[in-house]
């Protein structure tokens, strides 16, 4: 009955919770990623876009609340989502217009389309400060949950509740289906496959007959799609903030980096890797413990490895151990 | 000898925004008050301080640092570690335990290190070095954890940090520059030599985490709680309002005692800051012209071809990352002292990271007076992009109704402009001038 | 003489606005045959070829495919008009499969390419045997067939073929040059710039023997291969 016990808590308060953060984490990295691998620099204004797309996702969950449409049990954001996408769409082909295509003419180094990538961040930052604000916005309804702990206790009999949110449960399915349209693309498509050949040999992708500026529009929708689902499912799962936001770009890149930078795979991997090491290290294992444990040995701490306020620091742990040990990651990413 | 007058004209344009700045109101950007102007200044001082660090990586060697913020706050704590009396019994009640923890700390990861040194790759080489490292992680914990509780139980209202060494707050700067330093060298080692990406975004997780830790070890910097009323260098408005002398010699200028004693105030921070500042400019300088300076461009310009002639360019990088580094954990302490407080709750990426590449960028990358100019400059704009967006979307929503709802988040929204336009200079530097306004020579 | 299939006519030039590499040099292929570029290191052979499928801007002279001049046409629309090109290194896609870097070499082709790809798997039957692995996985030997295949995709009306074997071993070279002839017996002209200049000289219907972006000699594989003068240049005597 304790194993048990420590079963469902484990799964309550650290897997699930943890599977959900690292579906986020892997869309958010698979953005990266294609950038890194089509156009390739890191792309610092990731964060912002994530925020771009989920503020129009936001607005337009608002308009369709106050017009009292709704998707019943699941939130009204999933309604939204599509023109969340388009909008994001629309806003990076037209920074690829003005801004990144200038840079690719000239051939800069990839530490100037850096450079101009923080310009684009600042940017969109401002933007949807100026739109949305730089508060707090929640915007999750229909049903919380799938599973609430109550219900699970009486149904199981046991101590320990578990809980699995909607929000959880959502982002887990809308991950899977949309990694399994991206890698079906990737793989399957002429088009996809277009777009790996110019990420893996540029000059042969070229003498090949693939029109570069094809790839890279495509790449920056793929990327819009990516980013605003990955930011209205955080903001669904925790809340929508503009400045979180911009600071999950470390573990993003983090996770990005620890699959591998340009491999797609990596970046699902990275993704998880790095939210359930996250997870697990900034949970309090007194509960877990307490039932596995035999009374004499019960902890009375809170077998914290970690404050919460640290989880960046497990991130960054991670990276700089990725930096050190296998700088191309665990997927063998493209360069050193 | 035109280009130097064009430059001189630039630094001259500045001055004149700031004397504008103190003497008129008329235009409804400026404030007219030499308070207003000499903050300014003062920050503006600072912020070409840190440029002028941040041009030594990036314009000497291309290293690309987004961690600027980090090594500014390593700064400001070096200010309270450095000039802050220490808290009494904090040491006999823990202080001594939290040292010893990190030290053992630091021994852990010396181990972990050795242990990787030494033995021979494969299965127990991992195993040594982990186990090394998860047994440390809980010594340090069981010793540092008792200490922390008790540091931080003595007068929490007011203290509840271990405080500091009690030095002149001046001492604080250089000692701020060896703090960043020392974190550069480590994330130096870790990420130079590797692509340029990687760098920027090993910088930018530093930062974060120096954040997080000046949030959070409340012993250390008392966290959100904040540290004020650190010593300062230059003497207070109170008494000098109550110094006969100086009323009646701020009385022959013209001014009442409050207005004279801010003004004096500022004014001997702005001398302070402007003494650094041209001592770190005439180092930079030096060393740009150094056969060392004309290497580290030379790397920069073609690292290949560096390489192959036998320069070890990742350690030259490594220099020079610590130098610049020094320079903003510098700039970082002289900005807390100018605060005289420690609020690491204030402390933004967007503010202290990337607002200074703009100044690096807009100034001229490469050119040590372009830092400087770019630093007073886009500090200035930064201040200013507020009213004069307020005065835009006056202008832009004159026709609506005053009451629409429309009209008031706009104006609400303003404050936002900055972070838009900042973006939008840096691009337009970018695409249209990259060399910047001072370009390298 | 009739004009050639394919000609790179008295070509002066060199990369960007670089120093001229090339100096009135002239290379040219006809159906069937083999053309072998041979010469010293620093000749300008892989440059000649480049030229010829306008990697670098000409100064003088001109290129002309089957009578049409095609001097200021990019590479890529070169590839478009028939010009299939192998380079020399990073020559193909290493992290796809074989099949998937025969495809990316149709990728101009809107029509079934499935028989061209039936006809390359003929030709290198290994590539048919490993079309599921990744090519970066395969031998230096086999990676240059993949190589080879991926050009042949958009069936091309001329072959160019920078030093294919270099980097591989003496066994596998003979083997490469025995495909290559098996191309060009399809009717395919093949224009190949070699370091292994007795071996290829051996296969080649038409030898250019350049010396410092210039003809040094002209000939027939075989009278370069008697030539006493090119022995002793560069044959090693």
């Amino acid at each position: 009955m304790d194993f048990l016990n420590a079963v469902v808590a484990l799964s309550n308060f650290v897997l699930i919770p943890g599977i959900a953060y690292g579906s986020q984490l892997a869309l958010g990295a698979l953005g990266v990623t294609l950038i890194y691998g089509i156009l390739r620099f890191s792309n610092f204004a990731h964060g912002d876009t994530m925020a771009f797309g989920t503020m129009v996702t936001i607005l337009f969950t608002w308009w369709f609340q106050s017009m009292g449409i709704s998707a019943g049990p699941l939130p009204t954001a999933l309604l939204a989502l599509p023109f969340g996408i388009l909008a994001t769409m629309g806003l990076l082909v037209g920074t690829d217009r003005v801004v990144f295509r200038f840079y690719r003419q000239q051939k800069a180094k990839p530490v100037v389309f850096v450079m101009v990538s923080l310009g684009v961040m600042f940017m969109m930052n401002g933007l949807v400060r100026f739109v949305i604000g730089p508060g707090d916005q929640r915007f999750e309804d229909g049903e919380r949950f799938i599973i609430k702990a109550r219900a699970f206790k009486e149904m199981t009999g046991l101590d320990e509740g578990l809980a699995i949110k909607t929000s959880q449960g959502i982002t887990v399915v809308t991950a899977i289906v949309v990694v399994a349209v991206l890698f079906w693309f990737l793989n399957r498509t002429r088009t996809g496959k277009s777009m790996r050949a110019y990420s893996d040999n540029e000059d042969l992708a070229l003498l090949s007959g693939i029109n570069p500026e094809r790839v890279v529009m495509i790449t920056w929708l793929i990327v819009a799609a990516l980013a605003t689902i990955a930011g209205t499912l955080y903001g669904l799962d925790k809340s929508f903030k503009p400045f979180t936001y911009f600071q999950l770009l470390l573990p993003i890149f983090a996770a990005a980096i620890v699959g591998g930078l340009g491999s797609p795979l990596g970046a699902i991997a990275g993704g998880f890797v790095i939210a359930m090491s996250e997870v697990m290290i900034t949970y309090a294992w007194k509960k877990v413990a307490g039932y596995l444990l035999p009374e004499s040995l019960e902890p009375d701490g809170l077998v914290q490895l970690l404050s919460t306020d640290y989880k960046f620091a497990v991130s960054f742990a991670i990276l700089i151990v990725v930096l050190l040990f296998k700088p191309t990651g665990i997927f063998k990413g493209k360069a050193v | 000898m035109t280009e130097r007058v064009k430059h001189t004209l630039l630094f001259i344009g500045v001055a004149l925004l700031l004397v504008l700045e103190g003497t008129t109101s008329a235009l409804g950007v400026f404030s007219g008050s030499w308070n207003s102007s000499l903050t300014i200044l003062n920050m503006g001082l600072i912020s070409a301080i840190m440029a002028l660090g941040v041009n030594l990586q990036w314009g000497f060697a291309g290293l690309f640092n987004v961690g600027i913020m980090g090594f500014t706050a390593l700064g400001g704590l070096a200010v309270v570690l450095t000039s802050m009396p220490a808290t009494p019994g904090a040491w006999d009640i823990g202080g001594q335990r939290i040292l010893l923890a990190l030290v053992l700390g630091a021994t852990t990861i010396g181990g972990a290190i050795l242990a990787y040194q030494k033995l021979a790759p494969g299965r127990p080489r991992m195993v040594g070095m982990i186990a090394t490292l998860i047994a440390g992680f809980f010594i340090y914990r069981m010793v540092l954890d008792p200490g922390v509780e008790a540091v931080e139980s003595i007068n929490p209202a007011l203290e509840g940090n271990i405080g500091g060494l009690g030095l002149p707050v001046l001492l604080a700067w250089p000692i701020g520059g060896i703090l960043a330093a020392g974190v550069a060298w480590v994330i130096g080692k870790t990420a130079l030599g590797l692509r340029s990406d990687y760098l920027a975004i090993a910088t930018l997780g530093i930062a974060e985490i120096i954040l997080s830790v000046l949030k959070n070890e409340d012993w250390l910097s008392r966290g959100v709680k904040n540290v004020v009323g650190l010593p300062r260098p230059v003497p207070y408005e109170v008494d000098l309002q109550n110094d006969p002398g100086f009323v009646a010699s701020a009385a022959s200028w013209g001014f009442d005692p409050t207005t004279a004693s801010t003004l004096y105030v500022k004014l001997g921070y702005s001398l302070l800051f402007t003494v650094v500042l041209l001592v770190l400019l005439w180092m930079a300088q030096m060393a740009l012209k150094s056969p060392w300076g004309r290497m580290m461009r030379a790397i920069r310009d073609n690292e290949v071809a560096a390489n192959a002639m036998g320069k070890n360019v990742t350690r030259r990088h490594l220099q020079i990352f610590i130098l610049g580094s020094a320079v903003c954990g510098i700039a970082g302490a002289m900005m807390t002292t100018l605060d005289s407080q420690l609020t690491p709750g204030t402390y933004n990426p967007l503010r202290f990271t990337f607002l200074i590449w703009v100044m690096v960028i807009v100034g001229g990358s490469g050119n040590n007076f372009g830092s400087v100019l770019g630093g007073l400059l886009v500090w200035f704009l930064w201040i200013k992009v507020e009213p004069l967006g307020t005065i835009l979307i006056e202008v832009l929503t004159a026709g609506m109704d005053p009451d629409s709802a429309l009209r008031a988040h706009l104006m609400e929204s303003a404050a936002h402009m900055r972070l838009l336009t900042m973006g939008l200079i840096l691009l337009l530097v970018l695409r249209f001038s990259p060399r910047g306004l001072i370009p390298e020579k | 003489m009739s004009e050639p299939f394919l000609i790179g006519d008295r070509m002066t030039g060199g990369y960007g606005k670089g120093p001229d590499i090339l100096h009135d040099c002239t290379i040219a292929v006809n159906p069937g045959e083999i053309a072998v570029i041979v010469g010293p290191n620093g000749a300008g052979k892989s440059t000649a070829m480049k030229a010829a499928f306008g990697m670098l801007t000409l100064r003088g002279g001109s290129v002309r495919l089957a009578g049409e001049d095609i001097t200021h046409l990019s590479p890529q629309d070169r590839v478009v008009k028939g010009m299939g090109f192998v380079p020399q290194s990073s020559n193909i896609f290493t992290s796809m499969t074989v099949e998937e870097n025969l495809e990316m070499g149709a990728f101009i082709r809107r029509d079934d390419f499935s028989e061209t790809m039936e006809q390359v798997y003929h030709l290198f039957p290994i590539l048919k045997e490993k079309r599921n692995q990744a090519a970066g996985e395969l031998s230096g030997g086999q990676r240059q067939q993949v190589a080879v295949g991926r050009a042949l995709m958009t069936k091309p009306k001329v072959l160019m073929l920078d030093e294919p074997t270099a980097g591989v071993s003496p066994i596998v070279m003979d083997e490469l040059f025995d495909r290559i002839i098996e191309v060009a017996r399809t009717g395919l002209p093949i224009l190949m710039v070699e370091q292994n200049a007795k071996q290829a000289l051996e296969i080649a219907d038409k030898g250019y023997v350049l010396v410092q972006g210039r003809n040094a000699f002209t000939g027939t594989g075989q009278e370069l291969l008697t030539d006493p003068d090119v022995r002793k240049s560069f044959l090693g005597g």
